[in-house]
């Protein structure tokens, strides 16, 4: 075999204290298609910021390029060094011209005027080659997601890159699109680039991957060669971990079973979600799997009314219900957790105090309008001693707490409406592992007294560790449900494959 | 074991002063926060007092500042829960003029006259309650819908005049324009338009800090997002605050109306939104949303009218107290970013 043209030794990155890459060993040769795979968080993004340059590795690790040690440094270096992303969010300009694009931060220019008619020139064999159907002068906002992919191909080409990263290129692209982009991709590999192809699914490393290497937890866990890329091996590689004990799960999974709380019907925003249904029984723990971009906020979203639904209804205990905006949900007793608490849950620079009490202000108001105090203080003291929050009193701002307790007050908020129904988006995000614990054992508490909950998680350990089932969505659609049975326990090879799989594999 | 029991009392003696002292540090910062620039309006006094050979702090000079601070602290609290929700109104003075065009028209009306004082502020209301439709159910950026209104509500008013001046020297309750309320006779009374501009900031701090209102209001300019996903109303809120900061700017146009027993629909309240707004950030208020206090804004609303008089009493030119006033202005917005560090938002 030849030499390789990237290869990666040692290359760690920590974040504080939080190690996301530990020693990481990477070999890529030119003219192979390297499939890079890992679950979320499994440290594929922060190596390929490494490649681009926007990390600097931790000193110690050492990346070559064709044989020689190179530093990659500054938002350029990357691609100083041979090397060319394309992100799952592409970075095009969309009130440019597709040549500009292609050009941006190195245009052409005569005499200090910018030089139109020569970018768009020099663009053009580079466009002919891949075979795209726009002109160079065509506005990029004008072209569908799989000619905005040919041309971030074509701004790589133009570079002359050696090394092609792409991120999950087709989570926006419809089949045909996908299947023209792999053609592509191949007839790329023929003319001696090497591309490394992140990827959850499994058609696509079966389809493309010459080799594939694992990531988990920031970990080098092996490389296959073709012919032992086999799916139930990938998917032993990236879970095969533990699952620790703190999990808390001592309600009993079959109480309230024939009581369904929350029923949502064929829910559909016609983008992300594509007609979903899933039911929620009184006193029961339900976990909503699936990858990131599946689907699983925006219809917890569609279902709180915080977005505008297409199709689809609900039933809240067998009854139908119309829900607008949050605001219902929560006169309903339908409360969301937001999977992103310093953007659309708290308020960062108000008290504690004032955070827990937001939702119920309303309720407890004395003559209609005025404040309740007495109460708010007893409701807060109640939650700090409930929930253990940990910060000096109820006034502190809740912007200055640990991620932890931040959650904890915005929990706290949840549940002074007393919900029936509880969702739960990435409860434990941000969490050290302490609190992560006594936020298993709430919801676990809860659900002993009746409500009912749906967990929204990316994390498998987690779902399996406090859910009783497991409903698992992919591209907008419910994939499958995942139960425990007496026998089998969940898996996450079970999850995984449901998560991961799609149709056109099948044939 | 005794060792160890005394082990953790010390342990918890350590943690208990280490909270205390964490307590004691936020109370503290409050407290900066809350004094704000309190102290800049005390050492104003101070030194304009000395500059001027000590005509400061005469019953008569302060008389004066208190009336002059009057109609600003009024338009500065509408602007207040404008500001606290992260929006703007540029409008407040061209309102102003129109309702006092508004009021001062009904009191020519030989039935009607005693009705121009309701007529004035329901005036501001209306174009208040326009703004903040405009802004919360058509999602225009406040900046924008306000600045059009400052041209169009500016129209309206010479409109109302014909373009010309209407006087009234006969107007009702022309009292609370030039009027006195007499607190220790023949020793200590303070003008009417000042009682008029305390109550306004008592009920707006009342409303801001002891209803529900209020808190969503904080919550709004906290974060919209979340406002939204806690079921908060935010347009309603929205149209509150800008009514609110209209209604305001109509009894604003009352106070100068009944002080001036005229008004003209092209002069009057011409820049007012700035003093308003400047008084605002003056007192601490951030210009994001979210965070500040009624209080302050008085502070900032005096601050303005003790440099304006300062400056006279102390003979710097009229051109000059321009450039200083645009310098407080941007100084004040330092200041602002300052304090904002040590928050929690970034």
């Amino acid at each position: 075999m030849n030499d390789p043209i990237l290869e990666m030794r040692g290359v760690s990155k920590s974040f504080f204290s939080i190690k996301a890459l530990r020693a990481v060993d990477l070999t890529v040769y030119a003219g192979e298609i390297h499939a890079l795979m890992g679950e979320n968080g499994a440290g594929k993004s922060t190596l390929m910021k490494i490649l681009s340059g926007a990390y600097r590795p931790d000193p110690g690790g050492e990346i070559r390029i064709e044989g020689k040690p190179v530093r990659i440094e500054g938002p350029l270096g990357g691609r100083a060094a041979g090397i060319s992303i394309i992100y799952q969010e592409l970075s095009l300009a969309p009130n440019l011209s597709v040549a500009e694009n292609i050009y941006l931060g190195r245009e052409l220019s005569r005499s200090g005027l910018l030089a139109r008619g020569a970018m768009r020139e020099g663009v053009g064999p580079i466009l002919e080659r891949l075979g795209a159907d726009f002109l160079p002068s065509t506005l990029v906002a004008h072209l569908s997601m799989g000619q905005r992919q040919l041309v971030e191909i074509a701004r790589a080409l133009h570079a002359r890159s050696k090394i092609l990263i792409m991120d999950e290129p087709t989570t926006a692209l419809s089949a045909g699109e996908s299947e023209r982009l792999f053609a592509l991709i191949r007839q790329l590999r023929a003319e001696g680039l090497a591309i490394i192809y992140i990827s959850h699914r499994m058609d696509e490393v079966y389809a493309l991957g010459d080799r594939v290497t694992v990531l988990r937890d920031g970990r080098l866990v092996g490389s296959l060669d073709k012919q032992d890329i086999r799916a139930d091996a990938i998917v032993r590689m990236m879970v095969g971990r533990d699952v620790s004990s703190f999990y808390k799960k001592d309600h009993d999974p079959e109480a309230g079973k024939g009581h369904p709380v929350l029923s949502a019907i064929d829910v559909a925003d016609g983008l992300r979600v594509k007609g979903c249904s899933l039911t929620v029984h009184a006193g029961e723990v339900v976990g909503l799997a699936g990858l990131i971009g599946a689907g699983r906020t925006e219809l917890a979203h569609l279902i709180i009314g915080a977005a505008p639904k297409i199709s689809g209804r609900l039933e809240l205990e067998g009854q139908p219900i119309e829900i607008r905006t949050p605001g219902e949900a929560l006169e309903a007793g339908i409360a969301y957790l937001t999977e992103d608490r310093k953007a659309l849950g708290l308020f960062l620079d108000m008290s504690c105090l004032d955070n827990i009490n937001l939702a119920v202000l309303g309720r407890d108001a004395k003559l209609g309008w005025f404040l309740d105090r007495d109460k708010a203080r007893e409701r807060a003291d109640r939650a700090f001693v409930g929930l253990s929050i940990r910060a000096a009193n109820t006034a502190v701002p809740a912007g200055g707490l640990s991620g932890g307790n931040q959650q904890k007050v915005l929990l706290s908020r949840l549940l002074a409406i007393a919900p029936k129904v509880l969702i739960l988006d990435e409860p434990t995000r941000g969490v050290d592992v302490g609190a992560k614990s006594e936020i298993y054992s709430i919801i676990d508490n809860l659900a002993k007294a009746g409500t009912a909950i749906l967990v929204i998680s990316s994390d498998l350990p987690e779902i399996i560790g406090i859910c009783d089932r497991v409903i698992v969505m992919r591209s907008g659609l419910v994939a499958g449900e995942v139960r425990r049975t007496e026998t089998a326990p969940l898996t996450q090879e079970d999850i995984m494959a449901l998560a991961t799989w799609t149709e056109h594999l099948d044939a | 074991m005794p060792d160890n029991g005394s082990t953790q009392a010390k342990a918890a003696t350590a943690n208990d002063l280490a909270a205390a002292q964490a307590t004691k540090r936020q109370r503290i910062r409050l407290l900066i926060r809350a004094a704000g620039m309190l102290p800049v309006l005390l050492l104003l006094c101070a030194g304009f007092h000395y500059l001027s050979d000590g005509r400061f702090f005469t019953g008569q000079n302060l008389g004066i500042v208190l009336q002059q601070a009057a109609v600003n602290t009024v338009l500065a609290a509408g602007m207040t829960f404008v500001i606290l929700t992260g929006g703007i109104d540029l409008s407040v003075g061209s309102i102003l003029a129109a309702s006092a065009m508004a009021g001062l028209t009904m009191s020519k009306l030989p039935d009607l006259g005693a009705l121009w004082l309701p007529a004035a502020v329901l005036t501001g209301l209306g174009f208040g309650i326009v703004n903040g439709a405009l802004i919360a159910l058509l999602r225009l950026p406040p900046f924008i819908v306000t600045l059009g209104s400052l041209t169009a509500v500016r129209g309206l008013a010479r409109l109302l005049g014909a373009d010309t001046t209407v006087f009234n020297p006969s107007i009702p309750y022309a009292f609370i324009g030039n009027g006195s309320l007499t607190l220790v006779p023949g020793v200590a009374s303070i003008p009417w338009l000042s009682v008029i501009a305390l109550l306004v900031i008592l009920v707006s701090w009342l409303v801001l800090r002891r209803t529900v209102l209020g808190v969503h209001i904080y919550a709004v300019g906290g974060n919209e997002s979340a406002a939204r996903l806690a079921g908060i109303k935010v347009w309603a809120v929205v149209i509150f605050v800008y009514g609110v900061s209209g209604l305001l700017a109509g009894l604003g146009g009352a106070m100068q109306a009944a002080r001036l027993y005229a008004a003209n629909g092209l002069q009057l309240g011409q820049s007012y939104e700035l003093d308003a707004i400047t008084a605002v950030i003056l007192g601490g208020t951030s210009f994001v949303g979210g965070i500040g206090s009624i209080w302050g804004t008085l502070v900032g609303a005096l601050i303005i009218a003790v440099l304006s008089n300062g400056l006279i009493l102390t003979g710097v030119s009229d051109i000059w107290q321009y450039v200083i006033k645009g310098l407080v202005i941007i100084g004040a917005v330092a200041l602002d970013r300052y304090r904002l560090q040590g928050s929690a938002r970034t």
